[in-house]
């Protein structure tokens, strides 16, 4: 079959067609050299597509075992019970031996399969440092043009803390009462402090109201510590109480997400530029390393060329191969 | 002691042969048969939709009803099943848990029909759902609710149905799961204790009454091969209960204490290559439970020789059964005092085995303790790693497995030379009778009556009051297994428990053999890799209601060990869901894990909505106990592959799975 065109496939991804979604993932989590250009170009068509501008880009995170996936899960049902639809990237880490993984979210996800408007994808991290895959970033624009909120769900804690802000609108951190590492990293600003806390496994009211409790706390040091200085100040990090479990505190969290969301309204552009900046430098340092940056002029240089770029019209995927060429000219140079 | 050749002798164990299967009729005319041949109790196999609270007219039923046991939806069943056969002087067990109290309140009621009065009333309700999240995998309910009902049994059987065994602790399906011994006496000893203090927590038991409720409970334990450390593990078992009743419970009766267990032997290592070596299996594996007159199973069923290949016969569990009378009434076993008292040797594994034991009991009560070791995986990924340790050691040969591994070369067997006569076949039109059945029951019952029945479930089921009563009156009122169980489903919601396999980690040589082997299907699976753009994606899919999950957890664990992206999903998918998997996740391949004989049912359709979604070039494989003449029919219609429990080398499954995916690739 020979390869449709992108616009065809564009037009079908966002009318929320499955199989053509599941092409567009597939595409661009193809890493061959030639397969660029058209993950490049299909891109570019979604970008503007009605959901994408319009839509929420959920980013949640935490470290293993607080029951993201079954959180997500509860999450999904009450937005599509509101009527929304809803996309899901959810990101497990692959084995450093093999390469391989096991993509467990699924087992802890019960969906309607006959459900049209909501879809799930698993993603391996491929061996990445940071909690997002290569693909992630990628994943989460395709579904965006697709879907009314997509929510990336990723393991881990500071690391893919920091990637996730790239790509998503929202940051919700998700811990369990007593744990503690979150607090203590909280406090001393290795962490930045998320759109919105979620403390989950809240079964019991004691445990809870205590976690809530600590949270406030750090947040308040967090504060005084200067965690939030490049985060706008205005908003103030709300701490919603889950039960996944039990399903309780989940139309909080969607309240929440909501009034995040509303809350950027005028601030969401700038938002999604400073991640596409960030995405592209992150793309081309982490192909050609400190040499790389270097060699196009340095981090601020190249950054601000970035964003004239990228403010130009220009995609961060195509924009990331165009600065590879650049530099490996540049190599031809000086050898 | 008498004279020689006239020693008295002690009274044999329970004998049973765990059946059921199509109807309860059928079953009923097999009950009647088995007992005739000097079986002296019950043991009752129920289907899988009877075991997971459907009827049979429930879409998830397809293909399971009468299979791996009998279907009972009300009680009409329940009185068939025992038709003729006096309650009050039968001791019967079943197998059932996350609708246990169903089913107890249905025999009870089919008792009151008979006018047997409850308090006479002998037998075992397995009631053990801790091992269905990690094993067996026919759990329902959240691990709270399921505690519930639990302790609700417990809690009314002690006064209500006082010679009733409520829960027998299953360390049985853990040694299935992969549990080494000491895992075994761990993981069995932290369920009760959990059980145990979930009783007392509910506050119905007086503190005095308490030793009675602790010696009512009993286990059902597994016995393997290595049948000399299995028969220490008893002794152990005897030893560790005492201190925890003792210690943790205040028990002051010593009769109150004592370890009181039945046992299944291992059905795992029974083997489907020269299948009449099981025979040998099964009485070495007996002998490890019946030796020791200090630590004896008080009931004893046998799995037939044939279980490898598919459902035994009556014949081959007679078989079985007259192993049991043989070594029980033949030989002089029962007219001696315990044989290894005072054994250095004995002793010392015992003892071996009870510190280590020991050790991890406290480590799972440290995380919070069973029910919490449930819910954050700790039990269940320490069970998939054991597993795969074991089946590696099978496959690298450090493990003897006669006729699998070696001595494999031997004459044809005559038992199997007609292979589709050797095992039992159910008619295929049990499902569609059984739904025609259900259908007038629910005609001829009063409607009215039954929604009271389930009101007043809804109300105790929403309160904190045992549910026991109102289920015995709706048993009465003729509401069927399916409405009960759907109602506490809207209650109380369902539960999907962890796989384990994710952060499982398997040890194994870095040099060798079979580390290179790996390495080769590792550099071909990056090869491809290369080629493809994407890294190869599996999807290990378990349809039906069948929980036995190992298999479907060592294939996507040994997949992921040589490089594909796997995605499981766990038990219970159903064909939709599998096929809308397959879809969003964009996968290159298929694998289907079915062990309940419901093969015929469920592959096809999987392939049939594959086909419907677009996605007909997606190869398929499937495994399971899955009979000759079925893979023949399964390959006809296009499955890829089928892989039987004699396909232990997981290494060349992963190199044809390669293959698959490189041929599709190439087709494209």
């Amino acid at each position: 079959m020979p390869p449709s065109e992108p616009d065809d496939d564009a037009r079908q991804v966002m009318s929320a067609d499955k199989a053509a979604v599941s092409r567009a993932l597939n595409l661009v989590e193809d890493r061959r050299a030639e397969s660029h250009a058209r993950v490049a170009d299909l891109l570019a068509v979604l970008k503007d597509s009605p959901k994408a501008a319009g839509g929420h880009r959920v980013g949640l995170t935490g470290p293993p075992g607080v029951g993201k996936s079954t959180l997500t899960s509860a999450l999904a049902r009450s937005l599509r019970q509101r009527g929304r639809t809803v996309g899901v990237v959810a990101v497990d880490p692959s084995s450093i031996r093999s390469g391989g993984s096991l993509l467990g979210d699924r087992a802890r996800m019960s969906f309607d399969p006959t459900d049209k408007g909501l879809f799930v994808r698993s993603l391996a991290t491929a061996g990445e440092v940071g909690g997002l895959a290569y693909a992630a970033n990628s994943s989460v624009r395709v579904l965006a043009a697709a879907y009314d909120t997509v929510v990336v769900e990723t393991t881990g804690v500071g690391q893919s803390e920091i990637d996730i802000v790239h790509v998503a609108d929202t940051v919700v951190l998700v811990i369990q009462p007593g744990s503690g590492d979150v607090l203590q990293f909280l406090k001393a600003g290795i962490m930045e402090i998320p759109d919105i806390l979620v403390v989950n496994k809240a079964d019991h009211d004691e445990l809870a109201r205590r976690a809530v409790a600590d949270l406030r706390g750090a947040l308040r040091t967090a504060h005084a510590a200067g965690a939030d200085r490049d985060r706008d100040s205005d908003w103030e990090t709300p701490i919603v109480a889950t039960s996944a479990t039990k399903g309780t505190g989940i139309d909080e969290l969607i309240d929440a997400l909501d009034a995040h969301r509303g809350h950027l309204e005028t601030t969401l552009q700038t938002r999604r530029r400073q991640g596409e900046v960030q995405w592209t430098l992150d793309l081309f340092s982490r192909k050609h390393g400190e040499h790389g940056v270097s060699t196009l002029g340095g981090l601020a240089t190249l950054k601000a060329r970035t964003e004239q770029e990228l403010d130009g019209g220009e995609t961060p995927l195509s924009l990331c191969e165009r600065l590879s060429r650049e530099y490996v000219a540049a190599l031809g140079q000086t050898t | 002691m008498a004279q020689d050749g006239k020693r008295e002798r002690d009274r044999p164990w329970i004998m049973r042969t765990y059946s059921g299967h199509s109807t309860a009729a059928a079953s009923n005319e097999l009950y009647r048969t088995n007992l005739a041949k000097g079986q002296t109790g019950l043991s009752v196999a129920f289907d899988l939709p009877t075991q997971t609270g459907y009827d049979a007219d429930d879409p998830l039923a397809r293909g399971e009803v009468g299979k791996v046991g009998v279907p009972i939806s009300h009680l009409g069943d329940m009185r068939d099943l025992f038709d003729g056969i006096p309650l009050d002087q039968m001791n019967t067990s079943m197998t059932i848990n996350a609708t246990a109290v169903w089913l107890l309140s249905l025999y009870i009621a089919a008792a009151e029909d008979q006018g047997v009065d409850p308090h006479v009333l002998r037998g075992t309700t397995q009631n053990d759902i801790i091992k269905e999240y990690l094993s067996r995998g026919t759990h329902i309910f959240p691990p709270a609710a399921s505690m519930r009902l639990t302790t609700d049994l417990i809690t009314y059987t002690v006064d209500e149905v006082p010679k009733w065994n409520p829960i027998n602790i299953c360390s049985y399906h853990l040694q299935e799961a992969g549990a080494t011994p000491t895992q075994e006496l761990a993981y069995a000893l932290v369920t009760a204790i959990g059980v145990l203090d979930a009783v007392k927590a509910t506050g119905r038991i007086p503190e005095s009454e308490f030793g009675k409720v602790v010696g009512r409970i009993s286990f059902f334990v597994n016995a393997g091969i290595r049948f000399v450390e299995e028969l220490c593990k008893m002794r152990a078992f005897v030893e560790l209960w005492d201190r925890v009743t003792q210690e943790r419970y205040g028990v002051t009766d010593p009769k109150q204490r004592r370890f009181r267990y039945g046992v299944q032997v291992n059905s795992l290592g029974l083997t489907e290559q020269q299948p009449e070596n099981n025979v040998i299996r099964i009485v070495l594996e007996m002998l490890a439970v019946t030796l020791s007159k200090d630590a004896r199973a008080r009931a004893i069923q046998l799995p037939a020789w044939n279980e490898a290949l598919g459902l035994p016969r009556p014949w081959d569990q007679q078989w079985s059964l007259r192993a049991q009378q043989i070594l029980a009434y033949e030989s002089d076993l029962l007219e001696y005092a315990d044989l290894f008292k005072g054994s250095e040797v004995v002793e010392a594994r015992t003892q071996e085995l009870v510190d280590s034991a020991w050790e991890e009991v406290q480590e799972v009560l440290k995380r919070g303790g069973a029910v919490e070791a449930v819910e954050s995986g700790y039990i269940k990924q320490k069970l998939v790693e054991s597993n795969a340790t074991r089946l590696r050691s099978i496959e690298s040969g450090e493990q003897t497995v006669v006729g699998v591994n070696k001595y494999v070369e031997g004459a044809p067997s005559p038992l199997i030379e007609n292979l589709d006569e050797a095992i039992l076949t159910v008619d295929p039109e049990v499902d569609a009778n059984k739904r025609a059945e259900l259908a007038r029951w629910k005609m001829e019952r009063d409607n009215g009556a039954v929604e009271e029945a389930l009101a007043e479930l809804r109300r105790v089921a929403e309160s904190d009051g045992n549910m026991m009563p109102a289920s015995i009156a709706a048993a009465h009122a003729g509401v069927t297994t399916g409405e009960w169980a759907n109602l506490l489903r809207q209650v109380w919601g369902e539960y999907r428990a962890p796989t384990g396999v994710a952060g499982a980690t398997v040890k194994s040589s870095p040099t060798g053999a079979a580390a290179q082997t790996v390495e080769r299907l590792r550099n071909r699976l990056h090869d491809l890799e290369a080629r493809m753009g994407r890294r190869p994606k599996l999807l290990v899919g378990k349809p039906g209601l069948d929980g036995h999950s190992n298999g479907a957890e060592q294939i996507a664990i040994k997949a992921r060990d040589v490089g594909f992206d796997v995605v499981y999903e766990g038990i219970r998918v159903s064909p939709e869901q599998i096929v809308a998997s397959a879809l969003e996740e964009g996968v290159h391949l298929i694998g289907l894990s079915i062990l309940s004989g419901s093969h015929l049912a469920l592959v096809p359709e999987v392939v049939e909505r594959l086909a419907d979604a677009g996605l007909g070039d997606v190869p398929v494989v499937a495994g399971g106990i899955i009979p000759e003449a079925d893979a023949e029919r399964l390959r006809a219609e296009g499955i890829a592959a089928v892989y039987t429990p004699k396909d232990f080398e997981l290494d060349h499954i992963m190199s044809d799975l390669i293959d698959l995916v490189d041929r599709e690739n190439a087709a494209e």
